[in-house]
Order: structure tokens, then sequence, then C-alpha cells
């Protein structure tokens, strides 16, 4: 009945590792990064509203409007991301540049464009989703679900 | 007003979003993902349409706002064609969206050269 010594854990060794490990781990500056996601965010909603406003001027209702307001944004998102200007908004900004959804079509076409020399099948079209599948598929089972309880409780 | 109020919470929603990457070992791609479930909880919850109602972009812009119009559009559907909608609603309302990132993502991979 002999005891495995290899398994046995030397309280003191975790300690220090844990020490060391907060000791190098790097900073985070996580209040400038709030400020700067809470700018960043807020500029791009605030131009989201302001093209919306545009499409409501030419007679879109306010809330047919939000359709093409989205295509522009993605538009324009996609664009700044070939241009290599969008890598910049999302180093500083943070999550303020990958939740709008200018971010998402970010999230779509900067696989795609890293992996252009795997091929247009299996590079540029299979990476275009490595972020877009996840957010889809479980924005949609949500979706789905909430759907699914509204229905049975006659809400909806 | 709206304007004011885009600012304010579309700024919110992604310091909120940056607060839970900053403190937790989940990558952006998680928390993209966390985000857009929120914002179908919320739809369902009838919370979000309020959000939508007075900041407008604000809420429509940031992700949340995507699952908001799919649940809307899952919702509609339901109106209009009954259990089918469940089906259908989602991807409907979502489509001009998800075209849109489609086709600009596809063309903006082929034209341009990664930098660096």
């Amino acid at each position: 009945m002999g005891i495995d010594v290899r398994n046995k854990v030397n309280p003191d060794r975790i300690r220090r590792f844990q020490d060391y490990a907060n000791r190098i781990r790097p900073q985070k500056t996580v209040g400038i990064n709030l400020a700067w996601a809470f700018l960043v965010g807020g500029a791009i909603s605030l131009f989201g509203q302001g093209v919306m406003w545009a499409f409501e001027h030419e007679g879109f209702s306010s809330q047919a409007a939000a359709t093409p307001t989205s295509i522009v944004l993605v538009g324009m998102g996609a664009l700044l991301t070939g241009l290599g200007w969008y890598d910049r908004i999302v180093k500083r900004g943070g999550m303020g540049g990958s939740l709008p959804i200018t971010g998402f079509a970010n999230a779509i076409v900067a696989p795609a464009m890293e992996y252009r020399s795997e091929g247009l099948v299996l590079g540029i079209g299979a990476k275009l989703f490595t972020v877009a599948g996840p957010v889809l598929v479980y924005g949609m089972a949500m979706a789905f679900l909430v759907g699914v309880a509204r229905y049975l409780l006659g809400t909806s | 007003m709206t304007f004011v109020w885009a600012f304010v919470i579309g700024g919110l929603m992604c310091a909120l979003a940056q607060w839970v990457l900053d403190n937790s070992t989940l990558t952006p791609a998680h928390v993209l993902v966390l985000f857009i479930v929120l914002g179908a909880l919320a739809s369902g919850f009838g919370v979000y349409q309020k959000l939508v109602q007075f900041s407008g972009a604000g809420a429509t812009v940031p992700l949340p706002g995507f699952g908001y119009t799919l649940v809307e559009g899952i919702d509609q559907a339901v109106k209009q064609k009954g259990v089918l909608g469940l089906f259908s609603g989602g991807f409907t309302a979502a489509a001009s969206g998800i075209k849109a990132a489609l086709i600009f993502g596809l063309a903006a991979a082929l034209i341009f050269r990664p930098k660096a």
C-alpha cells in the first residue's frame, strides 16, 4: 500500500509559484481601458445614430432605418479593416471597437485576410466566420429559446 | 436628445464589455458571444426594447442589438405564421446585416492584403 509521492503537492511551492505568477503578470490599466472603451464605443454609436438620422430624413421609419444603418456601418468596418485602420481603433478602444457592429465586420474580415494564403475555400471562405460563426450560433440559439418561451407563454 | 443617449448607452455597453474582458479569463470572442446572448435574453424580458426607444443606435449598433433584432424577428414571424415563425424569423430579420457582412467581408478579404 505504497503512497505515490509524485502526487504529493508541496503547498509552499504552490504559494511561491502563485506569488511569482502574480508578480510577472502584466498589470492591467483597467480604468484607462474602461474610459477608452466608453469613448470609442460611444463615438461609433453616435456616428450610427447620425447615419440613422440621415436615413430617417430620406423617409425611412425609425424602425426601418436600423437596417440600412447596419449595412453602412458593416461596409465601413470592412473597409477600414482592409486598410488596416480598424486594428488601431481596437488596440486603443478594446471592446469599444469590437462590440459595435463595425467590430463584427472587423472580426469577419481580419481572419479572412490573414488566412488568405490557405486558399479561397479553406482560407478566406472558412475563416470569414471564425468569430461571426459562434456569435451567430449562440445568438440564434438564445433568440430561439426566447421565441419558444414567448410562444408557450402566449406573450408574443 | 437621442444623440446624447446613443453616445452614453453605446459607450456604457462597450465599457461593460471591456470590464468583463479585463476581469475574467474570457477572450474577446467569448465576450462577444456573451453579449449577444445577453441582448437576446434582455429582449425576451422586454428590457432591451425600452433601451432602443430612447437611445436609438446606442442600443442597436453594439452587438446585443443584434440579439434584439433576432428576437424581434422571431416574434413578428410567430405572429404571422405561428410555430413555423420560430424557425424562419431570426435570420429573416438579420438577413441584411449578415449578408452585408458576408459580401463586404469577402470583398475586403479579396482586395486587401494584411499589413506587417
